[in-house]
């Protein structure tokens, strides 16, 4: 059987995950860890560059049930070259994921704009990844006076 | 919570290829499932945790949403319009229901 690059990719990803963590660091926080895990299975492992994304969210949010946020990527989204996902992680929610956007070349632009829940001050983090599997990351912090997570 | 209603912004027309804005809102709780009730219990998950739009059957954009998607989730985002036609907007619940709204657009 062939080994596929996406296979091959997922088999160093998992391996990579180990190496990242490395033997030293025994009690990672929970939410980084998280976040370094979500981060790296949507980069196949690997490590995002920075430039080509932006990710535009206020400094301090006055409510964190309701915090706009905006996307964009710089690409010509074209059926040769188009931004293929975004996610957005924030790094210190109960839960890191809050949302994938899913881009084809009919969306014209690399481009979106949301409202999200933050649980208190942190980074929020938009990684893109390209058709051909590039990914760039961008990140903001913002500063939550309160918290959105009903509690 | 009332049955979700969605709303959606899309121009009339177009020229044919060019790049519009579309702005979508769907009525939804998303409750999260990290909020207890005055008894001390959770109050389980129910969001809204897919939304697509389509333009004459091809996608144009998505999103998997999780639990820190804002109550009454809003999108706006953009599309390329190449011939006159139909955008269909889907909204997936955690409760297996699936919410749709359909907008004309003619390129002149």
């Amino acid at each position: 059987m062939q080994v596929t690059r996406r296979q091959a990719l997922g088999l160093s990803a998992g391996a990579m995950a180990f190496v990242a963590l490395g033997p030293g660091l025994k009690v990672a926080r929970a939410d980084e860890a998280a976040t370094e895990k979500s981060l790296m299975e949507f980069t196949g492992g690997k490590t995002p560059e920075a430039g080509k994304i932006t990710l535009n969210a206020p400094e301090i949010a006055e409510n964190g049930n309701t915090v706009p946020i905006t996307v964009s990527v710089d690409s010509e989204m074209t059926d040769a070259a188009y931004v293929d996902s975004v996610m957005v992680l924030a790094e210190n929610n109960p839960n890191p994921s809050v949302a994938t956007f899913r881009f084809t070349p009919l969306s014209g632009e690399a481009t979106a704009t949301t409202r999200m829940r933050l649980a208190g001050t942190q980074n929020v983090i938009a990684v893109a990844r390209m058709n051909d599997g590039s990914v760039f990351m961008d990140k903001k912090l913002v500063k939550v006076t309160i918290g959105g997570c009903g509690g | 919570m009332a049955a979700p209603k969605p709303r959606v912004k899309v121009p009339k027309s177009a020229s044919a290829g060019e790049v519009i804005t579309i702005k979508t809102l769907i009525s939804h709780n998303m409750e999260s499932g990290q909020r207890k009730d005055k008894d001390g219990k959770v109050i389980p998950r129910q969001i809204i945790n897919k939304f697509t739009c389509e333009f004459n059957g091809t996608q144009v954009f998505g999103c998997d949403i999780a639990p820190a998607i804002s109550a009454n989730p809003y999108f706006e985002f953009t599309a390329k319009v190449p011939q006159s036609g139909t955008f269909k907007f889907t909204w997936v619940d955690d409760n297996g229901e699936i919410y749709t709204h359909e907008q004309a657009i003619e390129v002149k």
